[in-house]
């Protein structure tokens, strides 16, 4: 009933979608984690005219479906730019508007996770902010937020299948073009879904390692 | 060439008129599948809290299985792999892509559902437990009593933000071939060659759902507030 032969097949085709899938994921992490950087800065910021705008940023994007906003930025860019857009910069434009805001809650969540009695305590052996900032907050928070970061990594990773939608040939386009040839969904899609549970299985027992390294430290 | 906006496409019928049934039918795979998601994944995240080893493997392995997977993927499975192998009574039901959009979307949510329900019971100091059992309470005793109360309590919360996400993951019912707001905002750019202005206005459904979602949660949530629990830290 199962027949592999489909997937041996078509298998530099569906190779071809799953690079495209790990270069949208790469490109989309390399601008969206910066991006996520300023954001959560801007979250932490006491200056209102940075706290509010980037605040209403931040709430606006999590409360609209990742794949409205694929649509939606779809249809704008031409708007914007006067010409064809590529599906494969709509999405990356939209992954790296969409995840960077939530890694930039990671990051603020990383900082608040410092407490003043640690900064303080730094402070009163004569560090000054930097020092401060450099030996002790961003070390300490950085060990805190890895783990989240991963783990919103591989959400990444998932979701850029949604780049599906706008027509972009990643790995679940290509299972599907493939599909709609032979009529073979259980093996292609099996395939598919095997191939992204082992990816985010190793991603997250990476995660759980980090997590009871980080609890014995505590 | 410039775009030319045309707001009056969204006011216009029937675009109105199709947006308002997407947005019922968003809002009805919603509840339809938070249905499913609630019960099953306070159950899994349940078993994982278990002294039982077994028990807390299948909560883990299902847990693992739906998270790892994408929900387009897993929705493709359910709508084009499985019917085919339960015969033609099934996979030639009206409307079974409505039937495996809320399965599909619900028993993926029950996943995450379950991890906010084991974070929650976690959360209960350990030596909730102990007192709990030193004062003569059974293993289920304190759970009816004592962890179930407190962690639900905390676990309202999280669940809020998981009931919120329901409605937007919903969106992805489209790719199965449902009208709902998403699916019809593509439709509409189909016929008028407006998306900008569609999935825009698709957007602000979303928007209205989600809001009223976060303004009833609330309510609901200040009047469960344990006094001195939510906010001690």
């Amino acid at each position: 009933m199962v027949d592999v032969s489909v997937i041996i097949e078509n298998i530099d085709l569906l190779w071809g979608g799953l690079l495209m899938t790990f270069k949208l994921f790469i490109v989309a992490l390399a601008g969206g984690l910066p991006l996520g950087i300023f954001l959560g800065l801007g979250r932490l910021s006491s200056r209102k005219w940075i706290y509010y705008p980037v605040s209403a940023y931040v709430h606006f994007i999590r409360n609209v479906p990742l794949l409205m906003l694929i649509f939606w930025i779809y249809f704008s860019l031409p708007i914007l730019t006067g010409g064809l857009v590529e599906p494969f910069y709509a999405a990356v434009v939209s992954f790296i508007i969409f995840e960077a805001t939530y890694f930039g809650e990671i990051i603020r969540a990383g900082y608040q996770s410092v407490s003043k009695g640690t900064i303080q305590a730094a402070y009163s052996t004569g560090l000054n902010y930097w020092q401060m900032a450099r030996y002790i907050l961003i070390p300490i928070a950085l060990r805190r937020v890895v783990p989240s970061m991963i783990t919103q990594s591989i959400v990444l990773f998932q979701d850029t299948s949604l780049a599906y939608v706008i027509g972009l040939h990643e790995f679940v386009r290509m299972a599907s073009l493939i599909d709609n040839r032979v009529i073979r969904p259980l093996e292609l899609y099996g395939f598919v879904a095997i191939v992204f549970l082992v990816i985010c299985s190793i991603g997250s027992q990476i995660v759980k390692r980090l997590e009871t390294k980080e609890g014995e430290r505590k | 060439m410039a775009y030319q906006f045309d707001w009056s496409i969204i006011w216009s019928e029937p675009y109105f008129r199709w947006l308002i049934i997407g947005l019922i039918k968003t809002i009805e795979i919603g509840l339809l599948s938070w249905i499913i998601a609630l019960p099953l994944g306070i159950g899994i995240g349940t078993l994982r809290s278990l002294p039982n080893k077994a028990c807390r493997a299948i909560g883990a392995i299902y847990v693992e299985f739906f998270r790892n997977i994408p929900l387009l993927v897993q929705l493709f499975f359910w709508y084009y792999a499985i019917p085919p192998l339960l015969g033609t009574r099934i996979s030639r039901l009206p409307n079974l892509e409505w039937y495996c959009a809320i399965f599909g979307l619900g028993i993926y949510t029950a996943s995450r559902v379950a991890e906010h329900v084991r974070s929650g019971f976690n959360s209960v100091p350990i030596g909730q437990r102990f007192a709990a059992l030193s004062t003569g309470l059974s293993q289920f005793q304190m759970f009816r009593y004592v962890i179930i109360p407190y962690g639900f309590r905390i676990m309202i919360p999280p669940l809020t933000t998981e009931f919120l996400t329901i409605f937007k993951n919903s969106a992805l019912a489209m790719t199965i071939g449902i009208l709902e707001l998403s699916g019809i905002s593509w439709r509409i750019n189909e016929y008028t060659f407006h998306g900008f202005e569609a999935t825009t206005a698709a957007i602000g459904g979303y928007l209205i759902i989600g809001l009223t979602i976060i303004f009833l949660m609330g309510q609901l949530e200040k009047r469960l507030r344990v006094p001195g629990l939510m906010r001690r830290e």
